[in-house]
């Protein structure tokens, strides 16, 4: 009886939910075919991909990427695209099953839609057991058409075996991610807490697996992240990993049934606390109204972002270690012999860091079009209160903690690398390094404002160009795409410090950019309806 | 008197559907309007633009005699809103946002506020995630209460309180009307029009179809009557008489307002013993113009 109906809810869902899984399924399944494509072109010869393994075997870039499993003879095509691209992809189905399931277990009981559902002849976790089961088709969707379509390109080095380890291995995190999900929607009272606590708990597995993959090795086999590689795909093909990371789904699973058995319908399980009767002073203008909004996001993310720092910070210790034994690296990175390998690798980093520091950035700015949506904006904007103040609060706000996220990584890796390193960097150069990236956070900050005050339908495309960006930095250099194709983005724009000389131009003719940017977001905004569509 | 607020023309379209079709509404200084029609007939899509918050496709909308869109912020100084769905921050108690709204309205009167808690029985301590649909109108309600201004802006303020708080608005709302404010009162609830508004506006499909005082809406309508004679009624022939029915010496019909006097006349050589007038009821006066029917 608890599970009545669980089917049927599982067909509404696939009905609500396959325009955006299909996006989803296509782009990541797309991107890791064409990339399995054009691999074996890029790093064919031998010789091509002992270069590429000796950069890949650098604890900075195993502690980013994963680790390489094999090496010399065995270090193949197939295991280079393994390293590459698996925990990165893993990541990108984990977000994709957390926001899946989310959005139709504590999202939509937020909004009272279970409560309809519910009064039904529905069984009380038919809901939970009917995301679950669409999060299940979903992922084996992915898998087999990963595995297959990987084998179905007839790759030397990428069999059918390897192939179908690696897209079952995909899909059984992405079910993983999606119990985790699950899980946290039963203890959170909000949709948005459980996306950020699930988003936490990747983070946190991400960088265990970190720090697993280059010193303490037991680490990476306590995260599912660490895990994924214990499959070594085109190597090995070992299967236990897959079934060890379906059966923590399944236990969590059930925890998350049972949470939900035990709880009343619109309830976390940390019961809702009294509060103050009367507002502070703080909180009685826009601009405060629109802190305490974000305070929690603030907050999070400064430390989020610290750790972040930090973890990246430890690893500097073992660049040394790393290239006192390898006299061919040392070749490779100190062929620009006045700047050491730390502040080459740091170089990289920091474009890296800048990526991820946009994300919150943009969080801050989209809130607005969020408060909007949710038609609380109408409440404020019926007061003697201007749009454009209220929107220059979230800009203003955007800004203040673009600057406060960039020092908290800054401080958090010149922190711990000063800890570990004989020769640490001088904080003033990290800094410079990490502040001159802001100018192009700020573009995708003013493309933001822009599609607020234009289009506020598809705000989200400021999340795909970031994704892009993302991309052909991180992966553009890797995959051989054109020079022009990786110089266009913002981020590959900016002098890498302190390898490269810092100059103001580019730096100015970004901020320039963002403000015509803002300028026309802003006029747009003060022209258009105010709607929750 | 002066016109607080002046809605000439006002079309609104969102794509191709048109929300709105050259609506007209006056309010006029001291006026409490009862705005009513059907569930989707363009009550709130005329308050968001009264509010700025929509931009007219076509048409003026003016509030103390300026532009809503234009002027939006100078206006609402004076304006005080309450929607129909209040949409709360979950994370923040009821008490603070009644704060921040009474504070970004621009007034401050702690000792009104206090009052009001009290008469509408609320615990402003809590998080708003947690009020049920009435205590989430209660916020917006004494937010706006305990504001001073001088046009309040009501979109079916009620329709989740229960019928002791329902009492507590009337009241509220007389206060307002002693004071000489100005109250657009969108409203379903029938009791609360009638005791409440001088005028009426009906809107339907995005049309104004019936503006005018209560009385005169009346007017409009038949009134239903029941006579009672002693000598058997044959050959009935009168004028403008319409639904009739007999029933031995008892006759029933409706007869539009102005033809009242001639029909009875006419009875009156049967000798009548009894005579019952209804004014027709509000409820079917809204009846005919939600269903749209000629009554």
């Amino acid at each position: 009886m608890l599970f009545k109906n669980s089917f049927n809810l599982a067909k509404l869902y696939l009905r609500r939910e396959w325009k955006s899984s299909l996006v989803w399924l296509v782009l990541l399944i797309s991107l890791t075919v064409y990339v399995a494509v054009i691999f074996p072109n890029l790093y064919g010869e031998p010789a091509d991909r002992a270069g590429m393994a000796e950069t890949l075997q650098n604890p900075a870039m195993v502690a980013m990427i994963g680790p390489a499993y094999a090496t010399g003879e065995d270090y193949t095509a197939g295991v280079m695209f393994v390293q590459m691209m698996f925990l990165f992809t893993t990541i990108a189905v984990a977000v994709m099953n957390i926001f899946l399931v989310v959005r139709h277990t504590r999202k939509d009981e937020e909004v009272g839609r279970i409560e309809v559902i519910r009064s039904l002849p529905v069984g009380k976790l038919a809901n939970l057991a009917g995301t679950l089961l669409l999060c299940v088709v979903v992922n084996t969707i992915l898998a087999l058409v990963i595995g297959f379509g990987i084998y179905a390109m007839q790759i030397e080095n990428m069999d059918l075996a390897g192939s179908l380890v690696y897209g079952a291995t995909l899909g059984a995190s992405g079910i993983l991610f999606g119990s985790i999900a699950a899980f946290f929607s039963q203890t959170c009272s909000t949709s948005r807490g459980a996306v950020s606590f699930s988003l936490m708990v990747l983070g946190i597995m991400y960088l265990l697996r970190a720090v697993g993959d280059v010193s303490i090795s037991v680490l990476s086999y306590v995260s599912p992240l660490g895990l994924i590689m214990k499959t070594e795909p085109y190597y090995n093909n070992f299967w236990w990993p897959v079934l060890v990371i379906l059966g923590l789904a399944v236990v969590i699973s059930i925890k998350a049934f049972y949470l939900n058995s035990i709880r009343d319908l619109g309830a976390g399980l940390i019961p809702a606390k009294r509060g103050r009767r009367e507002a502070s002073k703080c909180l009685q203008s826009p601009m405060g109204l629109s802190l305490r909004l974000l305070k929690g996001t603030l907050i999070t993310w400064l430390i989020v972002l610290l750790v972040f720092g930090v973890s990246y910070g430890a690893v500097f210790g073992d660049i040394e270690t790393f290239l006192d034994g390898s006299e061919m690296m040392q070749q490779i990175f100190l062929s620009n012999d006045q700047f050491t390998i730390s502040e080459q690798f740091m170089s990289f980093l920091m474009v890296i860091m800048s990526v991820v520091t946009t994300v919150p950035v943009l969080m801050i700015m989209l809130k607005i079009r969020t408060e909007e949506k949710k038609g609380r904006l109408e409440a404020i904007y019926a007061k003697r209160i201007s749009r454009s103040k209220v929107l220059f609060n979230y800009l203003f706000i955007s800004i203040v903690s673009s600057v406060l996220f960039v020092n908290a990584s800054v401080f958090g890796l010149w922190s711990a690398q000063y800890a570990v390193m004989a020769e640490p960097i001088a904080y003033q150069t990290i800094l410079i390094a990490g502040m001159s990236f802001l100018p192009a956070m700020w573009v995708l900050l003013g493309f933001a404002v822009l599609l607020i005050g234009l289009a506020p339908k598809i705000t989200k495309l400021v999340w795909a160009a970031l994704g892009l960006f993302f991309f052909l930095v991180y992966m553009g250099a890797m995959l051989d795409l054109p020079e022009w194709l990786i110089n266009s983005t913002p981020f590959s724009s900016i002098p890498q410090y302190p390898v490269e000389t810092f100059t103001w131009t580019p730096l100015l003719i970004l901020t320039g950019i963002a403000a015509a940017l803002i300028t026309i977001g802003f006029i747009g905004y003060k022209k258009r309806d105010i709607s929750s569509q | 008197m002066k016109n607080i607020v002046k809605i000439d023309n006002l079309t609104k379209k969102f794509g191709d559907f048109t929300a709105l079709d050259g609506v007209n509404l006056e309010l006029k200084k001291g006026e409490i309007l009862g705005f009513i029609g059907p569930n989707g007939a363009g009550k709130t899509t005329t308050i968001r633009c009264l509010l700025g918050i929509l931009q007219a496709t076509k048409g003026t909308v003016t509030a103390f005699e300026k532009d809503a869109w234009k002027n939006a912020v100078e206006i609402h100084e004076k304006i005080v809103y309450v929607p129909g769905d209040v949409n709360l921050w979950d994370n923040l108690t009821g008490g603070e946002v009644i704060d921040l709204f009474i504070k970004l309205q621009g007034s401050k009167n702690k000792k009104k506020k206090e009052e009001l808690i009290k008469r509408f029985d609320f615990d402003p301590s809590k998080k708003c995630g947690t009020y049920s649909k009435g205590n989430r109108q209660k916020v917006a309600l004494i937010a706006a209460f305990a504001s001073d201004a001088e046009l309040y802006i009501l979109d079916e303020p009620t329709s989740g309180l229960d019928p002791l708080m329902g009492l507590v608005f009337k009241e509220c709302v007389l206060d307002l009307k002693k004071q000489g404010k100005t109250v657009l009162l969108s409203s379903h609830i029938l009791s609360e029009v009638e005791e409440l508004c001088n005028n009426i506006s009906i809107i339907r499909n995005g049309k104004i179809i019936e503006t005018g005082t209560l009385d005169e809406l009346r007017h409009l309508k038949r009134t239903r009557v029941k006579i009672e004679t002693k000598d058997h009624i044959k050959d009935l022939k009168i004028k403008n008489i319409h639904d009739i029915e007999q029933n031995g010496n008892i006759i029933e019909f409706t007869v539009d307002s102005s033809e009242l006097a001639k029909a009875i006349s006419s009875l009156d050589k049967y000798e009548i013993t009894n005579l019952v007038c209804v004014p027709p009821s509000l409820e079917e006066l809204f009846m005919t113009h939600y269903k749209g029917g000629e009554g």
